[in-house]
């Protein structure tokens, strides 16, 4: 069976490192929070300008002045810090910030990002994921392996308008788990009950061996 | 000491006028200038172009001004919560200039700072940098921006002094602060102004020489997506 959104989040949260500061994409990695494993602390920035992001507030306990990157209400932890968007941006562009993990919309086999927009459909804009794939360490992608067409993600060539060029270490999809690599990208895990061919016919990228 | 005006209205009195540029704080609903803006929204000041993360929503915020057809440009990172912006610019009756969140920060926070242009590595390779100068830096290539210089800052902060310090709340700080710095002049709208000597001055977000004028007033403060945690039952 495919893996579901819990099970690609648990996936993404086994990517994560004891002592890490990660940054979340709104979507399906928001939900890595939940699966952090036991004796892995990481510190969650969100990049509207805070450090140290805890778990939703209970009901009642909402304060307006406080929300995540995808405008949810959230609450602090003993190490939080505020600081103001310029400076959350710095600490993103100056690499102090381990890992992102975000959706996409086309991943290519070199490691292209395509996730903002869709042009004369879908244009929100791109947000903080420019900034946050071309600052930090390692970029991490949660996604489906096909789009609502069955045409697959993990393209030779994103057709889509770029968020990063050459950005991407790692693609967790519901079939598995793959990774950019010189020439193309690798199968490194299935998900439960999928096969590698299933994940080469669902991949238009060149798989490496 | 700084002019304490008030109400909104008369705090921006003889600062608007058709085609300027303005450069609002706030990340979604939070900490957004809302009253200043629904004092820009009466004034009727047409042409507006709009350094702003967001586009507010629907009704409220930055949302009033593109419902009131007052915004010519938008200078965003992200506007996915906004119908109303989503139907103008497709339908090519809003220009809008996306920007990376961090450069757009930046971008405001160099104009405030007297540093006219920056090289980042936000957006190489893709449709921002198109049309704009490179250049290389050990060997990675980095793409030339601009530094943001308004005619009017809006911003919403959480205390301020009479002398024009400012102190944010939590997330509500966002981009406030760089903000405040970049515009001709800053009009700071605050919960409290309370007595001059009682604000920490190691604590002072914004000193008061970014302020020019300043309104207190009751805020609305709106949630955009309430999301709550169930308590575990014992």
């Amino acid at each position: 069976m495919p893996w579901d959104r819990n099970q690609m989040a648990a996936r993404a949260a086994q990517e994560l490192q004891d002592g890490w500061y990660v940054n979340l994409g709104i979507g399906i990695p928001t939900l890595v929070s939940n699966y952090i494993p036991k004796g892995v602390e990481v510190t969650l920035q969100s990049e509207n300008g805070m450090l140290g992001m805890g778990p939703f507030p209970f009901e009642g306990e909402e304060d307006a002045d406080l929300i995540n990157a995808g405008k949810q209400t959230v609450t602090e932890l003993p190490q939080t810090a505020f600081f103001d968007s310029s400076q959350s941006f710095a600490m993103i562009r100056g690499g102090k910030i381990n890992m992102a993990i975000l959706g996409a919309m086309e991943v290519s086999e070199t490691g292209d990002l395509a996730n903002w927009m869709i042009p004369g459909k879908l244009i929100k804009g791109m947000g903080g994921a420019m900034d946050l794939v071309a600052g930090v360490k390692r970029v991490v992608v949660v996604m489906d392996h096909t789009n609502k067409a069955g045409e697959s993600k993990v393209l030779k060539s994103c057709t889509l308008p770029l968020t990063g060029k050459a950005v991407v270490n790692r693609i967790i999809t519901n079939l598995g788990v793959l990774d950019v690599v010189p020439g193309g990208v690798k199968i490194v895990e299935c998900a439960t009950d999928v096969s590698e061919a299933e994940i080469k016919a669902a991949t238009e990228a060149t798989i490496i061996a | 000491m700084k002019k304490i005006y008030d109400n909104a209205d008369k705090a921006l009195e003889g600062l608007l006028h058709d085609g300027m540029l303005i450069a609002a704080g706030g990340f979604g609903l939070c900490g957004i200038p809302e009253l200043l803006i629904a004092a820009i929204k009466r004034a009727g000041t047409k042409n507006l172009t709009i350094a702003s993360n967001n586009a507010g929503v629907d009704g409220f915020g930055l949302g009033q001004l593109l419902e009131s057809r007052q915004v010519k440009k938008m200078m965003s990172s992200y506007v996915g919560e906004n119908a109303e912006f989503m139907r103008q610019y497709l339908a090519k009756e809003l220009e809008v200039e996306f920007n990376p969140q961090g450069t757009l920060a930046e971008r405001m926070r160099a104009g405030g700072a007297g540093i006219p242009g920056f090289y980042t590595k936000t957006g190489v390779g893709t449709l921002i940098a198109e049309g704009k100068e490179t250049k290389d830096f050990n060997g990675q290539t980095y793409v030339l921006e601009r530094g943001i210089f308004a005619d009017l800052a809006i911003v919403k902060a959480w205390k301020a002094d009479p002398s024009g310090n400012l102190v944010y709340r939590k997330t509500a700080r966002n981009f406030n602060p760089p903000a405040a710095t970049c515009g001709k002049i800053c009009v700071a709208e605050v919960e409290e102004i309370v007595p001059l000597g009682s604000l920490d001055p190691d604590m002072i977000h914004t000193p008061g020489i970014y302020v020019h004028r300043l309104i207190k007033g009751d805020h609305e403060k709106r949630i955009e997506q309430r999301t709550t945690r169930k308590k575990e039952s014992v």
